[in-house]
């Protein structure tokens, strides 16, 4: 019987390694032996300590975490396998149970290939098999390993991601800025201004290093008056320089850092002062290579060329926001950052989208986001909620227009979900007609919204009207919140049914003061800190910011503060509404981080006496904004 | 020879029939994930149920998200009737080289393939009635396995504010919308694995705890 689909896994098999490297017969052959398995995000292929499958993996679509547990049960991802990448090759190699899991990052699509059948072709061909070894080991984590198959194996195997980091080569500056033995300070320093860097590197007519002058140097040595402005470079710089080879790995240059407190270390050709200079590797290189602090991701993720350098970044900064939660830095900054990060993130997809149109953008467009993003809350990977503005244009050229915006729409939001933003179950996203729109076509909708309110406008409008400019023409959003504030004059019942929506979630604690579970398919009882305590919060801050007509303040806290300000009065109950929100957020991104999910669904039990206690302690101010909106907005008989 | 008649009457299905039917005795159901579903398509002459004829049937089975390649299902159909106009779609000609058998024989395949499985089609209501009549053809009766239709069920996975939207979603743009590679389209196996994968991810869409039950996806 002919079987069509043992010709497409053929024919996208043959493209990778190590199947391209096979006979089409015997790859023919395996193809239609071949499984195609579908995994939801977060479904386990295969578990750590699970015993070995008669089968390895190739990604079709999508993506395969590698996960490493660690004592703590706490996992950590080792690698990310993309469409093409083969994986779980361990039975290959060694009858013994899965050292790794792999799990699905995202929604993916697997090919199982039978190892009898593989075997049974590929027996003798020497070129699979070293391939074969090699996705082993990079994918491997095993410190035995190293000692069983030590032939194989003469690499290092790393113990963490830390590691696979700290043992990668040291990434070095090339074609380093020098000077000569004979200049002055003043052409040196001339130099270093003009390539806007911190040192420079004295080189004799050899081009052997034989010195270096950093900033300190000079404020140190010039500015204080020790030596005139036209002294010889001799006389300023720190000399002999410490050297090395180029292959030198980030362990080892940081290392020799500390030992020698310096701050650079020059690359020679056969790493010693006798030979020529071809680069310098600065402490920063270091830090960037490491890149655990916030500016360092922030580089990486400008000068990201594909989505999955954004992935890794962004990855980093999940990691970043970890050490923050444990070193208990306000979540007020904790928040700054990373949706810094995450609009960076959202700006550099954008800006490699736009690299993959045919043609610039016809019209000036903005890039909103919505909801969470738009309130800059989100500190945990959440749905993705966007939308498109875009520039009037005459009717015969508005579909092509608003064709154009979705193709690149589809772009960005597809590569958000690689990085690790769902895509939003209610697709509002700027890839959908609806919400990728004109500005005209905009302020008809919000229009419509605010006079005719209705249910469906309710709940749209609390996702819509949190709207921030992520990226593109600024003066599109502008436009359309003096909109917005213009018709809110002329209805008072759109802010009742807001109100109404506000406390649409009854208060998180029953009449005996005890909480209010939802149920469960599993009997646990959970407690949905998202809509019965962070909603409440967030809505009744829209509401009144809306009402006060504050402009371009969408964080919830901020909006508390902000009230508290104009109005004095309630400036206690808006500062423990403020105090609320951040140790409810802080709550849930740490719940989220324990069970790898959005953390919105909390298991009381689970909790300690106090932590149930500092819960119960935000409640409060919920009932009160309820009550305080009641009264201001005469919610009492309007149902 | 009346007697003969009235015995064939009652007895005298084929046995194949026999042992199709005999499938959907003593039945219970079974977990979602346990569940072996059947995902085809046909290929055809045309859209008249009556005049036109299958010429391809290409289908997948799905038991927990697991496809194999091994265990597909690939036909071609000797047929008189041959429209040109449709080669275009299909790209089936009528002197092809696919390897050709008669429609009893494909029947008899398909039903031994599908046996009591759920099975999956995108706008399945055609194939279904596409299959009826061949069974109608050769004095058998209508299928009885439950369908389900991709088209009707990615609808209903939709959010409630986009449930009002009434235009009919094509394969194409489920595929488009949900992500899933269009190689193979408009060939029957093809686009059976297609119907299978959108399928698959509309399953991972639906909310575990309200949806993802007989009740819901059979209605």
């Amino acid at each position: 019987m002919k079987n069509s689909i043992a010709e497409r896994v053929y024919d996208f098999l043959k493209t990778y390694p190590p199947f391209n490297l096979l006979k089409a017969d015997d790859l023919l052959a395996i193809s239609t032996q071949v499984s195609i398995l579908y995994l939801e995000k977060s479904d386990n292929l295969y578990e750590k300590g699970e015993s070995f499958k008669n089968q390895f993996y190739i990604v079709r679509n999508g993506g395969i975490a590698l996960l490493h547990t660690k004592s703590n049960n706490i996992q950590e991802v080792i690698n990310i396998c993309d469409a093409g990448d083969v994986f779980g090759v361990r039975p290959l190699i060694a009858k013994e149970n899965y050292k790794l899991t792999a799990s699905a990052n995202e929604e993916s699509i697997v090919y199982a290939v039978p190892i009898e059948i593989f075997q049974s072709v590929t027996n003798n061909n020497a070129s699979v098999q070293k391939f074969l070894i090699t996705a082993f080991a990079t994918n491997a984590y095993d410190p035995y390993t190293a000692e069983e198959y030590g032939k194989i194996f003469v690499d290092y195997l790393p113990n963490n991601p830390q590691d696979i980091v700290n043992f990668q080569t040291a990434n070095y500056s090339k074609n380093p800025i020098t000077c000569d033995t004979t200049a002055t300070l003043k052409e040196a320093a001339i130099k270093m201004s003009a390539h806007k860097i911190g040192c420079i590197i004295v080189v004799d007519n050899e081009k052997r290093p034989t010195g270096i002058i950093t900033n300190s140097d000079i404020k140190n040595k010039i500015a204080t008056g020790l030596y005139p402005i036209d002294t010889s470079v001799k006389n300023i710089m720190s000399s002999p320089v410490y050297t090395n080879k180029k292959d030198l790995t980030v362990a080892d240059g940081q290392l020799q850092m500390i030992k020698h407190n310096i701050g650079h270390l020059c690359i020679t050709k056969d790493g010693t002062v006798n030979s020529k200079l071809i680069g310098v590797l600065t402490h920063h290189d270091i830090l960037v290579t490491l890149g655990n602090s916030p500016s360092v991701i922030l580089k990486e993720i400008k000068r990201a060329k594909r989505t999955k350098t954004l992935r890794a970044a962004r990855l980093k900064a999940n990691a970043l926001l970890k050490s923050y939660l444990e070193q208990s830095i306000p979540l007020s900054h904790i928040i700054k950052i990373i949706s810094q990060i995450n609009d960076t993130v959202t700006i550099r997809a954008i800006e490699i989208a736009l690299k993959k149109m045919p043609s610039p953008p016809p019209v000036a467009f903005a890039w909103l986001a919505i909801g969470s993003q738009g309130r800059k809350e989100q500190l945990l990977f959440t749905d993705q909620d966007n939308a498109i503005v875009f520039a009037n244009v005459d009717d015969e050229n508005y579909e092509a227009t608003q064709k154009y915006f979705l193709e690149l729409a589809k772009h960005v939001t597809k590569s958000l979900n690689k990085i690790g933003f769902e895509y939003c179950e209610a697709d509002m996203m700027a890839s959908n007609t609806e919400w990728c729109k004109s500005i005209s076509e905009w302020k008809h909708q919000f229009n419509d919204w605010i006079l005719s309110p209705d249910e469906k406008a309710i709940l749209l409008a609390s996702i819509f009207f949190d709207y921030s400019c992520v990226y593109g023409d600024s003066s599109l959003t502008d436009e359309l919140t003096e909109f917005i504030y213009k018709t809110l004059d002329e209805s008072a019942l759109f802010f009742k049914f807001l109100g109404r929506d506000a406390l649409k979630n009854p208060s998180p604690l029953g009449f005996f003061r005890q909480f209010v579970y939802e149920k469960s398919d599993d009997k646990k009882d959970l407690f949905n800190i998202k809509s019965r305590a962070l909603m409440p919060l967030i809505d009744a801050a829209r509401l009144l910011t809306l009402f006060n007509k504050i402009k371009s303040v969408n964080n919830t806290y901020e909006r508390y503060e902000k009230l508290a300000e104009i109005e004095p009065n309630n400036k206690e109950l808006y500062e423990s509404c403020s105090y609320a929100f951040k140790a409810l957020s802080k709550f849930k991104t740490k719940q989220g981080l324990l069970h790898n999910n959005s953390g919105k669904l909390i298991e009381i039990e689970s909790l300690t006496k106090e932590e149930q206690l500092k819960l119960r302690r935000c409640f409060k101010p919920i009932s009160e904004i309820q009550e305080t909106l009641k009264l201001k907005f005469d919610l009492k008989n309007f149902v | 020879m009346l007697f003969d008649w009235l015995f064939r009457k009652k007895t005298g299905y084929p046995d194949f029939w026999k042992v199709y039917l005999s499938h959907f005795k003593n039945k219970s159901k079974s977990d979602i994930t346990d569940t072996r579903f059947v995902a085809f398509d046909t290929e055809t002459t045309g859209l008249d149920v009556k005049e036109d004829r299958v010429l391809s049937i290409g289908a997948v089975s799905i038991i927990n998200k697991k496809i194999e390649v091994s265990n597909t299902f690939e036909i071609y159909l000797e047929q008189n009737i041959f429209k040109p106009e449709t080669v275009k779609i299909h790209g089936l000609m009528r002197n092809g080289s696919e390897k050709k058998i008669s429609e009893l024989d494909a029947i008899k395949l398909f039903l031994d393939y599908i046996k009591d499985a759920i099975i999956v089609a995108h706008h399945a209501s055609f194939d279904k009635r596409m299959i009826n009549e061949i069974l109608l053809r050769h004095g058998l009766g209508k299928l009885k396995n439950k369908f389900i239709d991709t088209g009707v069920l990615y609808k209903r996975s939709l959010h409630i504010i986009y449930q009002e939207n009434t235009k009919p979603y094509s394969l194409d743009y489920l595929c488009k919308e949900l992500n899933v590679p269009t190689v193979d389209r408009h060939t029957a196996t093809g686009d059976a694995l297609i119907t299978a994968l959108v399928f698959l991810k509309i399953l991972s869409r639906l909310d575990k705890r309200k949806h993802l039950n007989w009740g819901y996806l059979l209605k």
